[in-house]
């Protein structure tokens, strides 16, 4: 318990500190979305690696909550706050509503009823150009700003996405740490054991798929007020296949491994960047590579390749 | 305590179970026997609502249970431990049981993510009962060990301290000797018995004749989907039916 | 032109991209009644049987026949390697682990290809010519009546493989029991890799016989392949009449959707009926429920 608070604060340390040594803003930059992408990650590994659920939909939720904030405050002239906080709790409306009949599928059925979800709202954030600005996009949303403290520069906006990626990260820890967390990893073990223990496991299946929802939406808001423009390509089921690679080399149901998968899948677009459009062969070579020779994710396949190289280093010794 | 009424379940054209009807008196260790395919694991996946039967009725303490889902017979205290075992294999054993604890406790969502002060003190007492559960089922020492590594018979042990986390009124275990030894049987046997003093009402499928005799006040024979006999242990090894089913006939 | 000739119009092109879902939907029902796995890269097959024909027609100059079996060929290789590089290594296999691998494998193929041929459109000239047949008031294309024989033709074709040769009988066997399968002699392990032969060679032809009316690139896989597999899932995930069924419904549905509605929500309209499916009738339109046996 002790050493868990001490590694988050050590994380919050880090994060806090990380932009001080960079001078240009083009790292910065790649580190808002590291943060954005960490809490989308996170909201899909809560589902996919504790509770065994899988989404291919996590995009629409994520396209959801920006077109929200982004229509409302450009159309109808709404308050961002305000805005983020309506659009992040119609889009968990919505995801708990549709989450009783999607989740009481299973496995492959799951996958492709939560992969039409994500195509069906890609559609729709292409069609109804009248809202949307259909695939040209949607532009001139404000930043955020508090008072008349503006979150303008890529330093302000880098501490306005950690501050939520952060309590998004301290929530989930206290979360999968919890009578709550253990009932999911047991939905994941096996179903039917954790119901004939009390669990609820239809009902907790739907919870953790509307916070997963949830985060997502708010995420997307926060996408949208930073960058000032979106269009559906950041939303369509590519985006969904980036987060499932995320949560999976990172490491199913570990807290810092959907960070690591969201630092690594942030930065290798950005350094194959000579190499363009490589990066959709490394994603899928990463996918069937990570699964079938490290299967828990590099969090847990480092430490242990390491403890195979340490020991066989010091009986030579 | 349980009563099942008329009891029948078809799959598909194949009848499994039709008319069971018997009570399973309060306090008592009731035995469920009968040859292979005799229908007895339907029965009890019916009394556990794993699924619904096709006809009659499961009252449990004189409520219609016959459509509850496992959870909320389980919420009600009725608890069951399966045949092959089902452990939560990637968590601990200590957890495992914490998780039998779950109906004991009831912090949500909210209380969990933002580690409200009551969750805290009710996460602290669900390990300390966890622990005592442990204690009770022998296996204390294997706390920290990871559940889907133990042997069979560790497991089964580890199976019954989580179900009596649940503090359940009535107990149902399917085949609990199945893969043990003899020496295992015996604890088993002795830890069955503790269970029965510590006032849970205990119902129990089992192919091993000389454990059901020892243990059980009364049996139920179940052979071919339909009830047999019913009646003490005595009465039952008696039974001219029951011997023929059993033997064959001549 | 009057309405009622629009609707016979919609239909037609309805009746023979319906007729390439039940192809791609067969495709998906023979790997998974073999093995369990709905493979998600089962679309990236399809792809590959038309870009591979471009090539080979194309770059190597081959005549058209020997172009469509040189994709389907080649298809098929890239099925048996798939199946021996990404399913066999595959330790304690569990749903998620399959759904994640074939994804991985369905963008990789797709990677490849874009890296290969490039992100254009490509067009396949069609088998005989384009002067459109009058039937009815509406126009019949040549590529259709392809479409419908080459269809109809791998119908019979595996209906005869899966009932009437031993391969066929052993691999329906494994669908009803593996484990009862593997004890009468049957290797299980072949009939896997089998059915991944005859299922990306199935998704392949389809591919050939639809790139020339919509023309292909790199990504047409995704969308195909859900399709695809939304016409089985309508059968029930058999690989018999109920699939095709399934795969002309929603062909049809779709062009009158997209005819009538607007184009736009076209692939919107396949996802609905998709996920009505999945929530109403998750064992397929034409069978009757049954409690799962614990």
């Amino acid at each position: 318990m002790k050493s868990d608070k001490l590694k988050f604060l050590v994380f919050c340390l880090v994060v806090f500190a990380l932009p001080l040594p960079l001078s240009t803003g083009y790292l910065t930059n790649v580190l808002i979305f590291v943060g954005i992408n960490s809490m989308l990650a996170l909201g899909l590994n809560l589902l996919l690696g504790y509770a065994g659920q899988i989404s291919l939909g996590q995009a629409a939720f994520f396209g959801l909550g920006a077109y929200g904030s982004g229509v409302l405050t450009t159309q109808y002239a709404f308050d961002p706050w305000l805005s983020m906080v309506l659009v992040a709790l119609v889009v968990a409306g919505f995801a708990f509503a549709i989450g009783f009949p999607v989740l009481r599928l299973k496995g492959h059925y799951l996958a492709m009823a939560t992969l039409g979800v994500g195509v069906i709202a890609h559609i729709a954030f292409n069609e109804t150009v009248d809202l949307t600005g259909g695939p040209s996009g949607l532009s001139g949303i404000p930043n955020l700003s508090i008072g008349s403290f503006s979150f303008d520069s890529d330093l302000k906006n880098y501490y306005l996405v950690w501050s939520f990626a952060l309590a998004v990260i301290l929530l989930s820890l206290n979360l999968v740490n919890s009578r709550y967390g253990r009932a999911l990893r047991a939905i994941h073990d096996s179903e039917v054991a954790a119901r004939v223990m009390g669990v609820n496991a239809r009902l907790m299946k739907v919870q953790v798929f509307t916070l997963s929802a949830l985060i997502s939406a708010i995420a997307g808001s926060l996408y949208c007020h930073v960058m000032t423009f979106i269009s559906p390509t950041s939303f369509g089921f590519n985006i969904s296949v980036e987060l499932l690679t995320m949560v999976v080399i990172g490491g199913l149901g570990s807290v810092y491994g959907s960070i690591l998968g969201a630092l690594l899948l942030t930065l290798l677009p950005e350094l194959l960047r000579t190499f363009q459009d490589y990066d959709i062969v490394v994603y899928g070579l990463l996918l069937v590579c990570m699964t079938i020779y490290l299967p828990g994710g590099m969090v847990r396949g480092i430490p242990a390749l390491l403890r195979r190289l340490v020991p066989a280093r010091s009986g030579n010794a | 305590m349980l009563r099942l009424e008329g009891i029948g379940k078809r799959f598909g054209g194949l009848t499994a179970l039709q008319g069971i009807g018997f009570t399973v008196a309060k306090g008592s260790i009731t035995g469920i026997i009968g040859p292979n395919g005799a229908g007895k694991t339907t029965l009890f996946n019916i009394a556990t609502g794993i699924y619904p039967p096709s006809e009659g009725k499961v009252l449990f303490e004189e409520t219609d249970i016959s459509q509850f889902p496992p959870e909320r017979r389980a919420q009600l205290g009725v608890v069951r431990t399966f045949q092959n075992i089902e452990l939560f294999g990637k968590m601990t054993v200590l957890e495992n049981v914490m998780v039998g604890l779950h109906t004991q406790s009831s912090s949500g969502l909210f209380a969990c993510s933002l580690r409200m002060p009551w969750q805290m003190k009710e996460e602290r007492r669900i390990r300390e009962k966890a622990k005592e559960w442990l204690e009770f089922a022998g296996i204390t020492d294997l706390a920290d060990v990871e559940a889907g590594t133990l042997p069979f018979g560790k497991g089964r042990l580890l199976e019954i301290a989580r179900a009596m986390a649940l503090e359940p009124k009535l107990l149902l275990m399917d085949e609990p000797a199945a893969g043990l030894n003899s020496r295992e049987t015996a604890e088993l046997a002795e830890l069955i018995k503790r269970i029965r003093d510590h006032g849970v009402t205990v119902a129990l499928v089992e192919h091993d004749m000389d454990l059901v005799m020892d243990i059980c006040d009364a049996l139920v024979v179940l052979n071919l989907g339909t009830m047999l006999a019913e009646g003490t242990p005595r009465e039952i090894q008696e039974n001219q039916a029951v011997i023929t089913a059993y033997l064959g006939e001549e | 032109m009057d309405l009622l000739n629009q609707i016979t119009q919609f239909v037609i092109s309805g009746l023979a991209t319906g007729a390439i879902y039940a192809l791609i939907g067969l495709s998906f029902a023979i790997i998974f009644n073999s093995t369990g796995i709905i493979n998600f890269a089962q679309g990236e097959f399809v792809m590959l049987g038309g870009v591979m024909t471009i090539f080979a027609l194309n770059v190597l100059k081959l005549p058209l026949l020997a172009a469509v079996v040189a994709a389907v060929l080649g298809t098929t290789a890239v099925g048996l390697a798939f199946e021996r590089l990404a399913i066999r290594p595959l330790k304690n296999a569990t749903p998620l682990s399959l759904i994640i691998i074939t994804i991985g494998a369905s963008i990789l193929i797709r990677g490849v290809v874009m890296l290969l041929w490039g992100k254009d459109t490509q067009v396949l000239p069609p088998f005989s010519g384009n002067t459109p047949l009058e039937i009815a008031g509406a126009t019949l294309l040549p590529q259709h009546l392809w479409i419908f024989g080459v269809t109809i033709l791998v119908i019979v074709a595996s209906r005869l493989f899966f009932h009437h040769t031993i391969s066929g009988k052993a691999m329906r066997a494994c669908s009803f029991n593996r484990k009862a399968a593997n004890l009468v002699g049957i290797s299980v392990g072949r009939m896997v890799l089998l059915s991944f032969v005859i299922s990306s060679a199935l998704g392949s032809l389809a591919g050939v016989i639809i790139a020339p009316l919509t023309m292909t690139a790199y990504d047409v896989g995704v969308m195909l392949g859900l399709k695809g597999f939304c016409a089985a899932i309508m059968g029930g995930m058999g690989s018999g009449l109920g699939t095709v069924l399934g795969g002309i419904i929603l062909g049809t549905l779709e062009s009158l959707g997209a005819g009538l509605i607007s184009s736009g929500y076209k692939d919107a309209i396949a996802f609905l009926i998709l996920l009505l499916i999945l929530f109403l009738r998750p064992q397929g339109l034409f069978k009757k429920g049954e409690t799962e046996r614990v």
